[in-house]
């Protein structure tokens, strides 16, 4: 009795010899997660409801910034490019990643030169992809001249000069740059299929597209989600793209909230109005994924 | 001690890529169609394929399965086959070019003169072939109100990347291994916090990150973009090494304090050197990610210190009359060349390293 309790006292007093040096360790993790992921966060919502201008002040004014946020046609412009954009990159990326990934996964020769080459623009900044694709893009001396000059004179396919069109010319650069990420993750997924899933589909006469639609698609979930989650987060932070293409021209037609933000709180001078808008884009990031963390990492991990 | 054993093994739980969690009811089905295969797998010792797999169907006739489709003759299968390959391969083809165009049309346009851009083939090799777009790219393109070119956005680049990589991997690996061995109070929560943090766009945090740095007087210094690229790395890198860390037998770690090791003892001299591999994983993850940085460049680093990446913008955006399209596309390929030679050498780190930046793990 008495030597079991002062066998745990010592161990609890080893414990305790042990706790400050991982403490210790890991200030920076706390200080970053705090100070930046906590009380940022926590500051810039609060400036939201504030007048501030170009420094910060705590003349609160309710949800006057929103009010006037939701009336600004550069923000609704935003919002909708965001979402034409978001919707169309993903699927996008998607489909053509899982394409590329099944015809890879039929043993075919070179496969290490086509990886290669379908995943060479994901290493690439979005700056250098944006400038790329302006540049190939352009009316009068890219892709649309080029054709035109093989004797398809009427041939039009210059989506950046046009306001209606220029987001799309925008998904098309983004999705060469990521569609090759998918193809690598989704490729990663089948190679991890079990191979028994096969000979069953294969002696039951399901044919090889089926099987991989109807069984192997399925069996992937985890893969999709984890592309989709990446796509999304990068879908939200998408600017340097749009300043290196577009510029968010022609107008405001390829305006997206990241810009927006960045816009309202340097040049503009008007960071009340921005961090209204950061604290837009910061709600679905919470919703979504807030709970998805709490139960991955907080809770589980709790669990001994 | 098993407390942290049993720690290490729930991080275990669910890290492989695909889990059989969600396998449909159709393909439970389907696994008991496995089954059968592998009944019958004996039998294909003794008979030809064909008795096996009518036998298979047989099988799974009885089980309901009645849709299977007659074998057809093997000559016309053959062609078919014949047919199907050539589709795949040329529609591999086909993707591999357009995936490959933007790189040729940058560099073929950045070896044209501005005369041979003009007649606007894009695609045509250059006529003349001369590296005057790159000298001037590199040495005397206007990036705003000087004209010095990009190299000085190269060199920026450089110091920028080289502290921020070692700095947020040393901490990283710092944390993951804390993480990963050492329980303490609070632990688990920092670190949902951390990984929340991964998802937080920039643009949330920016505005009071610019006035606490302003506050402390660096603002606008090589010290703040370091520090900023280190806390913005540090969520990514910590989980990296927190999973690997978790998937090293948790033996090592006891045998090592029953041999009396500490912290930073267990640390340098087990830890460290078994993570070389993460390590080579985490440099290139970082070293693309921070070198293709644009906007935490453009915000923290000042205008001394401005990364290649702004610098190259600049360049495109400040046009003093013609635009020179061929000095542009140079100067995109400079700016392009680090992290390509980066991927073009490591070739499976950088699956491995996007393919851990898929969060999960």
């Amino acid at each position: 009795m008495s030597s079991s309790a002062s066998q745990s006292g010592r161990a609890g007093a080893a414990r305790k010899r042990w706790q400050w040096r991982p403490l210790l360790a890991t200030t920076p993790m706390a200080l970053t997660a705090i100070g930046i992921f906590v009380v940022c966060v926590v500051y810039s919502v609060v400036l939201a409801f504030t007048r501030t201008k170009r420094f910060p002040t705590f003349d609160f004014v309710g949800f006057d910034q929103f009010g006037r946020l939701w009336h600004t046609s550069r923000w609704l412009a935003s919002v909708e490019n965001l979402l034409i954009f978001g919707v169309l990159f993903i699927a996008i990326c998607l489909l053509v990643g899982f394409l590329l990934a099944v015809l890879m996964d039929q043993k075919v020769r070179m496969e290490s030169a086509f990886r290669t080459v379908f995943l060479y623009p994901y290493a690439m900044s979005f700056v250098v992809t944006g400038l790329v694709w302006q540049w190939m893009l352009e009316p009068s001396l890219g892709i649309q001249n080029e054709v035109r000059s093989w004797g398809w004179s009427s041939f039009s396919f210059a989506p950046l000069t046009d306001p209606d069109f220029a987001i799309y010319g925008v998904i098309i650069a983004a999705a060469w740059q990521s569609s090759g990420l998918i193809m690598a993750l989704m490729l990663a997924g089948l190679r991890g299929i079990d191979s028994d899933i096969w000979k069953a589909a294969r002696v039951d006469g399901i044919p090889t597209w089926q099987t991989y639609l109807f069984i192997v698609l399925p069996m992937m979930r985890p893969v999709v989600v984890t592309s989709v989650v990446l796509l999304g987060a990068s879908v939200v932070k998408v600017y340097d793209l749009i300043v290196a293409q577009t510029g968010g021209g022609p107008g405001i037609s390829t305006e997206v909230p990241a810009k927006f933000v960045i816009d309202y709180i340097t040049e503009r001078g008007n960071a009340g109005q921005g961090m209204a808008a950061a604290t837009m884009m910061l709600l679905p990031i919470l919703l979504l994924v807030g709970p998805w963390v709490y139960n991955e990492y907080v809770r589980r991990g709790a669990r001994p | 001690m098993a407390k942290i054993d049993g720690m290490t093994h729930s991080s275990l739980i669910g890290r492989a890529a695909v889990t059989p969690r969600s396998v449909s009811p159709r393909v439970r089905r389907r696994s008991t169609a496995a089954v059968a295969v592998r009944a019958t797998a004996v039998v294909e010792t003794q008979v030809d394929e064909g008795t096996a797999e009518a036998l298979a169907t047989a099988a799974l006739q009885q089980l309901g399965q009645t849709d299977s489709v007659q074998p057809k003759p093997a000559s016309r299968r053959r062609t078919q086959q014949r047919y199907g390959r050539l589709g795949i391969y040329g529609f591999l083809l086909l993707s591999a070019l357009f995936f490959a165009i933007p790189l040729y049309v940058m560099i073929i346009t950045s070896m044209k003169g501005m005369p041979e851009i003009r007649l606007g083939q894009l695609f045509s090799l250059p006529g003349d072939p001369t590296f005057a777009a790159w000298i001037k790219a590199w040495s005397q393109a206007c990036t705003g109100v000087t004209c010095e070119g990009i190299q000085a956005g190269f060199f920026n680049s450089i110091k920028i990347t080289l502290p921020s990589v070692a700095l947020s991997i040393l901490i990283g690996s710092i944390n993951g291994y804390a993480l990963s061995f050492w329980r303490f109070r609070g632990a688990n929560l920092l670190f949902g916090i951390l990984v929340f943090g991964a998802f937080v766009p920039y643009q949330v945090v920016i505005y009071p990150m610019i006035i606490g740095f302003r506050e402390v007087g660096l603002y606008g210094t090589l010290t703040s973009i370091i520090l900023v690229h280190t806390m913005f790395g540090m969520p990514i890198m910590t989980l990296l090494f927190r999973n690997y860390f978790a998937s090293l037998p948790s033996e090592l770690f006891k045998a090592a304090r029953i041999d009396g090791a500490g912290f930073w003892q267990i640390f340098l001299q087990i830890m460290l050197p078994l993570a070389v591999p993460i390590i080579i994983v985490a440099v290139i993850l970082q070293t693309t990610n921070i070198w293709n940085d644009y906007l935490l460049g453009l915000i923290f680093a000042g205008s001394d210190n401005l990364p290649m990446t702004v610098q190259l913008n600049n360049i495109v955006t400040t046009t003093y009359g013609v635009r020179e399209y061929n000095v542009n596309m140079a100067a995109t390929m400079l700016t392009a060349a680090v992290p390509l030679a980066v991927y073009l050498l490591s070739g499976k780190y950088f699956v491995r390293g996007i393919a851990s930046g898929a969060v999960k793990g």
